[in-house]
C-alpha cells in the first residue's frame, strides 16, 4: 500500500480496500468474541479445560489472537486511510511520519494471522489422526498447552518479516531467537501426531491422506521458516520467492490440506451423505502432487533471487516458473474432482449412519445431519477425555441411551 | 512403547535403525553440499558466510525433514490395518519421557542454530555494517562521518518510481550502472525519493530496504569481477518488477579508468526501462488504469547498459 493516488479522486482503490480491511477488522474482533465467550461459557457439562476436544483448544488460541493482534491491523489500517483521504502523516516523512510504522502494525498481526489460519488445522490433525489410527492422541495435555505456548511466543516474531528494513540490530537478534523458539512448541505437537499413528491402525481413507499429505508438507516448511528465522539468510531471500514457497506450504500445504481433511471427514455429519471415496482419493493425489509442483520450484526461484510481487521475471528464471506453473494448472484441475465429489455425493451419496468412522465425540452421537438444537434437554454429561480410542471407556454419562436411541431413529 | 520382552527386538531392530541413521546422516551431509549449488555465485565478503549458514541448515532440515518423513513411510506401510480389521490399536496416551525428550533436544538445536546465526550476523556487521542508519547525526552537524568512509568516498544510491541512479561525489560522476572495484570496501548512501525500495544485489547475498526520509549508511565489499543484476526488493508499485540496474565488478585500475572517463562525460538520460514500458503502453489504444507517473529518466555522466548477459 502506498499513500500515493495517481487517479486523484476522492474515491480510489486503495481508499476503499483500507474501508474494506478496517471494517473486517472490526468484524473479526467481534467473530473473536463470539468464539472465545462460546467456548469458556458454553461447554457441555462436564467438559473441563482438559477434557475439551483439541480442535476447541487451538480455535481458542487462534481467536484470542485475533482479539490482541487485529486492532493494531485495523488502527493501521485506518490511520492509512487518513493519509491517503485526508493529508495526515502518520506514516509521511515529510509530516514527520514514519513508512515503516505501517509494517509493523501490518506484521504485528499478519505473522499471527498465519496461526489463526493454522492453528485450527492443528486442531483438525489432533482429531482426525486418533480416528483414523485407532489410537489416543498421543500426550494431549502436552498438545492443547503448546497451542498457548504459540500464541504468547507468536505474538512477540513478527519483526523477522522486516529484518532488511533497517531495525537495529539487538532487534535483528531478538527477533530470531524468539521465532527460533516457536519451533519448539510445533514440534511438540507434530511429535504427537507422529506419536498417534505410531503403531496404529491406520485407515488410509480420504481424510487421512488429507491429514497425512498436509503434515509432510507442513514439517517441510518447518525447516523452511527456521531457515527464514536466520537474520543472514533472511536477508538474502526476504522478499523473494523463497518466503513465497514457504507461506505456500504452510497455507497450501498444510491448512488447505487440513481443511480438505476436514470437509470430508465431517461431510456426512454435516449432509447425512457419504463422500465418495474414489474420487476423494484423487482429489487428494492431484493436490498432493500439484502443490508440490508448483511451491517446491519457488525455493530455488527466491535462492537465485527473484524477488516477489512482480509482473514479469528475467528469463534466468524461466524453468522453475514454468514447473510451478505446470503444478497451479495441476491444481486447478484437482478442483474438479473434489466439486464432483461434494455435488455428486450430496445430492446421491449413500446415506450416513451417525457415526460412520467409528469416531469419538459429541457431534457423533448425535443423527447425521443433526437436528437444529442438536442434543435438546438431554445434553449429556461429559466424563473422559475426548479421545479414549482403544480404550473402551465412554465419552458421556449413559453414552448407551444416547446410541439406542441413534440405533432406534 | 513395546510391550514385547527387549531379547525379541534388539538385535536387527538396532542394526536396521541404526543403518537407517547412517543413510540420513550421509544424504544429510550431501543436501548440505548441493546447497552452495542452489545459489548465485559468490561476489562479496558476505556470501560465503550466508552460503555456509543455509548449507548447515540445509542438512540439518534434511535430516529432520527426512527423519519424520521416514517414520510416516514407515507407519504408512507397517502399520495399516487389515481390510476387514475394525479394532482399535493399542491405546497408548502418551510418555512423560519422551515429551521431555522432543521439547530439549529441539530447543537445543534451534538455540544452537540462533547462535551459529548471531555469530555469522555479527561477522557480516564487522565486513559491512548493515546497520548505520540515522537521521542527521550530531556527528554529521559537526562535521563528523557516518559509517567508515568519507562522504566524498562514499556511493550515493538513488532509488526512485522507477530508476537507480549511482553518484560518485568524490569522482564528479553518474550514472545508471553501478561500478565497484573488486576487494575494495565500498560505503553506500541509500536514499529514496518516493517510496520505499530495496537495495538487493543477490550474488552478495546483501539487502537493505531504502526508505523515504532516511539516509541509510550501508557497507560490502565485492570479492569477484563480473556483472550482477540489482532488483528492487519492495514493491514500489506498476513498474517495479523492471527496477532493475546492473552491477559492475571491476579491478581497481579498470574502476579508477572508469571514473575518470566517466567525468568527461556530458550528462544524458540514464537507463529507465520504466519510462520505456510507459511510453509503449501510452501508445496502445486502451491504455488502462492511471498509474503513477515514472520518474524521467536521470541525467548522468554514462547510463551503462542492463542488456548485457549478467552472471547472477
Ligand atoms: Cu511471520
Amino acid at each position: 500500500m502506498s499513500i500515493q493516488n495517481p487517479l486523484g479522486h476522492f474515491v480510489n482503490g486503495q481508499g476503499l480496500w483500507l474501508t474494506a480491511v478496517a471494517l473486517s477488522g472490526v468484524s473479526s474482533i467481534m467473530g473473536a468474541v463470539n468464539f472465545v465467550t462460546t467456548i469458556l461459557r458454553m461447554r457441555a457439562p462436564g467438559m473441563g479445560f482438559f477434557r475439551m476436544p483439541i480442535f476447541c483448544w487451538t480455535a481458542l488460541a487462534a481467536q484470542s489472537l485475533q482479539l490482541i493482534g487485529l486492532p493494531a491491523l485495523t488502527g493501521g489500517a485506518v490511520m492509512l486511510l487518513m493519509d491517503l483521504t485526508f493529508g495526515t502523516s502518520f506514516y509521511e516523512p515529510e509530516g514527520g511520519g514514519d513508512p515503516v510504522l505501517y509494517q509493523h502494525f501490518f506484521w504485528f498481526y499478519s505473522h499471527p494471522a498465519v496461526y489463526v489460519i493454522i492453528l485450527p488445522v492443528f486442531g483438525i490433525f489432533s482429531e482426525l489422526f486418533p480416528v483414523y489410527s485407532r489410537k489416543p492422541l498421543f500426550g494431549y495435555v502436552y498438545v492443547a498447552v503448546a497451542s498457548f505456548l504459540i500464541v504468547g511466543l507468536g505474538l512477540v516474531v513478527w519483526v523477522h518479516h522486516i529484518f532488511p528494513s533497517g531495525v537495529a540490530q539487538w532487534m535483528r537478534n531478538f527477533f530470531m531467537f524468539s521465532t527460533m523458539l516457536i519451533a519448539v512448541p510445533t514440534g511438540v505437537k507434530v511429535f504427537a501426531w507422529l506419536g498417534t499413528i505410531w503403531r496404529g491402525k491406520l485407515r488410509l481413507t480420504t481424510p487421512m491422506l488429507f491429514c497425512l499429505g498436509g503434515l509432510f508438507n507442513f514439517v517441510f516448511a518447518g525447516v523452511t521458516g527456521i531457515m527464514l528465522a536466520t537474520v543472514p539468510v533472511d536477508i538474502h531471500v526476504s522478499n523473494t520467492y523463497f518466503v513465497v514457497g514457504h507461506f505456500h506450504y504452510v497455507i497450501y500445504g498444510a491448512a488447505v490440506m487440513g481443511i480438505f481433511a476436514a470437509i470430508y471427514h465431517w461431510f456426512p455429519k454435516f449432509t447425512g451423505r457419504m463422500p465418495y471415496e474414489g474420487l476423494g482419493k484423487v482429489h487428494f493425489l492431484l493436490t498432493f502432487v500439484g502443490a508440490n509442483l508448483n511451491f517446491l520450484p519457488m525455493h530455488p526461484l527466491g535462492l537465485m533471487g527473484m524477488p516477489r510481487r512482480v509482473s514479469s521475471y528475467d528469463p534466468e528464471f524461466a524453468f522453475w516458473n514454468v514447473l510451478a506453473s505446470l503444478g497451479a494448472f495441476l491444481l486447478g484441475v484437482s478442483i474438479i474432482p473434489y466439486l464432483l465429489n461434494m455435488l455428486s455425493s450430496w445430492v446421491r451419496g449413500e446415506k450416513a449412519p451417525a457415526n460412520p468412522w467409528n469416531a469419538i465425540g459429541l457431534e457423533w452421537l448425535l443423527p447425521s445431519p443433526p437436528a437444529e438444537d442438536n442434543f435438546g434437554e438431554n445434553v449429556p454429561t461429559v466424563i473422559a477425555r475426548p479421545y479414549g480410542y482403544g480404550t473402551g471407556l465412554p465419552l458421556v454419562e449413559n453414552q448407551q441411551s444416547y446410541e439406542q436411541a441413534l440405533q432406534e431413529a | 512403547m513395546t510391550n514385547a520382552p527387549p531379547s525379541s527386538v534388539k538385535l536387527p531392530a538396532v542394526v536396521g535403525l541404526a543403518l537407517a541413521v547412517g543413510a540420513l546422516i550421509a544424504l544429510s551431509w550431501w543436501m548440505g553440499q548441493q546447497a552452495y549449488h542452489w545459489l548465485p555465485v559468490q561476489a562479496s565478503t558476505a556470501a560465503p558466510l550466508v552460503d555456509g549458514l543455509f548449507s548447515f541448515e540445509t542438512a540439518l532440515g534434511t535430516f529432520v525433514f527426512g527423519g519424520v518423513s521416514a517414520v510416516m513411510l514407515w507407519v504408512i506401510v507397517m502399520h495399516r490395518a487389515d481390510k476387514y480389521d475394525e479394532s482399535d490399536a493399542v491405546p497408548i496416551e502418551g510418555n512423560t519421557k519422551l515429551e521431555v525428550i522432543w521439547t530439549v533436544i529441539p530447543l537445543v538445536i534451534v538455540m544452537g542454530i540462533a547462535v551459529y546465526a548471531m555469530r555469522v550476523g555479527e561477522t557480516l556487521g564487522s565486513v559491512g555494517p548493515m546497520e548505520h542508519i540515522h537521521l542527521a547525526q550530531p556527528a554529521e552537524d559537526q562535521g563528523g562521518y557516518p559509517g567508515d568512509r568519507l562522504p566524498a568516498e562514499q556511493i550515493e544510491v538513488v532509488a526512485r518510481q522507477w530508476s537507480w541512479e549511482f553518484r560518485y561525489p568524490g569522482a564528479k560522476v553518474s550514472s545508471t550502472e553501478l561500478h565497484l572495484a573488486v576487494d575494495q570496501p565500498v560505503t553506500f548512501r541509500l536514499v529514496s525519493e518516493d517510496v520505499i525500495h530495496g537495495f538487493y544485489i543477490p550474488a552478495f547475498r546483501l539487502k537493505q530496504d531504502v526508505i523515504p526520509g532516511r539516509a541509510i549508511n550501508f557497507n560490502l565489499t565485492p570479492t569477484r569481477e563480473g556483472r550482477y543484476r540489482l532488483r528492487d526488493s519492495q514493491f514500489s508499485g506498476t513498474w517495479f518488477a523492471a527496477n532493475q540496474a546492473d552491477v559492475v565488478v571491476e579491478s581497481l585500475d579498470t574502476y579508477q579508468q572508469w571514473l575518470k572517463q566517466s567525468a568527461s562525460q556530458p550528462l544524458q538520460a540514464g537507463i529507465s526501462d520504466a519510462v520505456q514500458q510507459y511510453e509503449d503502453r501510452k501508445k496502445l489504444k486502451s491504455p488502462g488504469w492511471a498509474t503513477v507517473v515514472p520518474a524521467p529518466p536521470p541525467q548522468v555522466n554514462v547510463p551503462g547498459s542492463n542488456t548485457l548477459p549478467h552472471d547472477a
